[in-house]
């Protein structure tokens, strides 16, 4: 795989912001004030007790919803109210807390899907499957071949993805945003319902991606030990506003968190 | 024995993404083009303009109708009327310009249904579903009221209706009231073969994928960068493309002239049944479909008195007719029950049994 072709932003720099981000559905506040950043290359964790907001949060960031006040920037500029598309294109990827692959196509062809924004030949080139359309099929094809064999999926290449057990389902789907070159990796809960071993492929494609290619990761996870191990800086949310942000060592030694997590006595 | 995957090996990526991989697969279909172009010699008028050019128009309707319910999950209820488009568009091209060869306005007609489909395809961002279905059923109603009430698209023709003009091809008519099924099929059979090339093209690539991604998750694809709006027009402008060229084959090469009635919801529905049984994101499930509904209903009127007759049971024309109806009927619940993802599915199966034959698995 070669590097994302993005402009130049140097480790450590502030790629992504939430500056005062409030979130309301009626009179349902998923979030209230919440500030962090993500920066350049790092891996970021968010996390909490259920109903916390972090899914709400990352639907925030790829535009999914739009913050009811507060904003985001994003490469240094501000976004405005968007659809998630237009996201995407500007190198958001995402994966999901339920599983959500294209359940009718193989393997093969749910992360070409994920090529779809790179592709360029036109309709008409597309109808007679000639010409550039092929040839650019083809390159394509090669590239998703290089996410395959990082990933070891090989022998599921052609497998409709509906019927492969649920870690690989997981696999695939990160497959299919890495498909997309993202600058920024949107990851919820990608361990979830996995065992020990699934658990540590997982952890140790997230590093691979994060450190051969400087894929900048958010991931939303439970299992603290997975996080601690894995995260630069975690965030940490309860009930929609944010009660903490540092090292994994501050966190855990924060009493917010510790009570959040535990419960306080009355 | 002969359908075997063995020593056929990929060496390239080209050849691997190749839309039939297998070599036997690539001989089955050359044989059935042959034996479909064979069959304009030796079959019989009947067989010519009752069976094979009804069921290669409903193919093509059910191909456009595949695309938008089958690839893209967009339900349409409005397939009748975007035929219709097509007819009436060709009908005036071609009395407007009789110098042109009717041949290009069949395929212009579909660009007026297209952009028509497209228009009534605008809905299709905000709802979904059954309520997508009702907002096209409203294309039906209103297009068909435009088929009755202007009278300029039949040119005024007193009698409201469309009737084929005779027009000719390197000096032979192929429609009109001198054209003879054998040339009609011909013509209809090359359309047919070369649109469902094109339309496999487009389901096999990027296209193809972004419907299929719609279909099957539409957030998730939205979130990776595929437009929704675009993308399901795009869909609703070739499944209505797809109808047009249809429209215009049935009532031009098929029945020689026809008013706005065949244009009706019924024929909409009956294009809709044959792509479910048929089987959903399937072009050769079009086919199978189209067969299963307008040819099997021919068969049993055929093959029912002559299997009644050694019984001493002579029966009148109106049962034979009715028992039609009900073995039809009894067979499409088979088939939904056996296979709910249609023909193309059983197909499907059968062909993978066949790869490992005699070995269950």
């Amino acid at each position: 795989m070669r590097a994302p072709d993005h402009p130049v932003m140097s480790k450590g720099d502030v790629l992504l912001a939430v500056e005062n981000v409030s979130l309301r559905f009626g009179g349902v506040k998923a979030l209230t004030d919440v500030s962090f950043d993500i920066r350049k290359s790092e891996i970021r964790a968010i996390i909490g007790p259920n109903g916390a907001g972090k899914t709400s949060m990352l639907n925030c960031i790829n535009g999914f919803y739009y913050p009811t006040e507060g904003r985001i920037t994003f490469k240094g500029v501000k976004r405005p109210k968007m659809r998630p598309y237009v996201a995407a294109r500007g190198g958001i990827a995402r994966t999901f807390q339920n599983v959500a692959l294209f359940k009718s196509m193989s393997t093969l062809d749910n992360i070409m899907a994920g090529r779809s924004i790179k592709m360029r030949s036109n309709f008409f080139w597309q109808l007679f499957r000639h010409g550039p359309a092929m040839k650019e099929e083809i390159e394509h094809r090669r590239f998703v071949e290089e996410i395959i064999d990082f990933l070891e999926i090989q022998h599921i290449r052609k497998t409709p993805v509906g019927r492969l057990p649920y870690g690989l389902q997981k696999r695939v789907e990160l497959g299919r945003a890495l498909a997309m070159e993202p600058e920024l990796l949107l990851l919820d809960e990608p361990m979830a319902g996995m065992n020990l071993e699934e658990k540590e492929d997982m952890s140790r494609f997230i590093l691979e991606v994060n450190q051969q290619y400087g894929t900048t990761i958010a991931l939303i996870e439970h299992d603290m030990g997975v996080v601690m191990d894995l995260s630069d800086r975690v965030v940490v949310l309860e009930y929609g506003r944010k009660i903490a942000d540092g090292t994994p060592a501050e966190v855990k030694g924060d009493q917010r968190v510790i009570d959040a997590y535990l419960g306080v006595a009355h | 024995m002969l359908y075997r995957e063995a020593g056929q090996f990929k060496t390239n990526y080209a050849a691997d993404s190749a839309i039939f991989p297998l070599r036997q697969d690539r001989l089955g279909l050359g044989v059935i083009i042959l034996a479909a172009y064979a069959l304009a010699f030796i079959g019989n008028s009947f067989l010519l303009q009752a069976v094979m050019i009804p069921f290669l128009v409903f193919s093509l309707a059910s191909i456009g109708l595949n695309i938008l319910t089958g690839y893209t999950g967009l339900l349409s209820l409005g397939t009748g009327a975007f035929m219709g488009v097509g007819a009436y568009a060709c009908y005036k091209l071609m009395t407007a310009f009789p110098g042109v060869n009717v041949i290009i306005w069949i395929f212009a007609s579909g660009f007026f249904s297209a952009a028509i489909g497209a228009l009534f395809g605008l809905p299709s961002l905000r709802i979904k579903g059954f309520y997508l279905a009702v907002a096209t059923l409203a294309a039906q109603f209103f297009l068909q009221w435009c088929f009755i009430r202007i009278p300029w698209l039949v040119n005024y023709n007193v009698s409201g209706a469309l009737d084929a003009p005779l027009r000719t091809l390197f000096g032979t008519p192929i429609m009109g009231p001198n054209a003879t099924p054998q040339t009609r099929y011909l013509v209809v059979l090359t359309i047919v073969i070369l649109l469902t090339w094109l339309a496999s093209n487009l389901v096999h690539g990027r296209i193809g994928r972004m419907w299929i991604a719609i279909r099957d998750m539409d957030l998730a694809a939205e979130l990776m960068g595929i437009r929704p709006l675009q993308t399901k027009l795009l869909a609703f402008a070739v499944s209505s493309y797809y109808c047009g060229v249809a429209g215009a084959l049935l009532v031009f090469l098929w029945y020689g002239g026809a008013e706005y009635d065949v244009f009706n919801i019924n024929q909409s529905f009956f294009i809709l049944f044959m792509v479910i049984i048929g089987g959903l994101g399937s072009l050769i499930g079009s086919f199978f479909g189209a067969a299963l509904i307008f040819i099997l209903p021919i068969v049993l009127g055929i093959v029912l008195p002559a299997m009644l007759s050694p019984f001493g049971i002579s029966v009148g024309a109106d049962v034979i007719e009715h028992l039609r109806f009900m073995i039809v009927g009894a067979l499409i619940i088979f088939f939904l029950i056996v296979e709910p993802h249609g023909l193309a599915r059983l197909w499907q199966i059968g062909k993978q049994k066949l790869l490992v034959w005699p070995f269950p698995y």
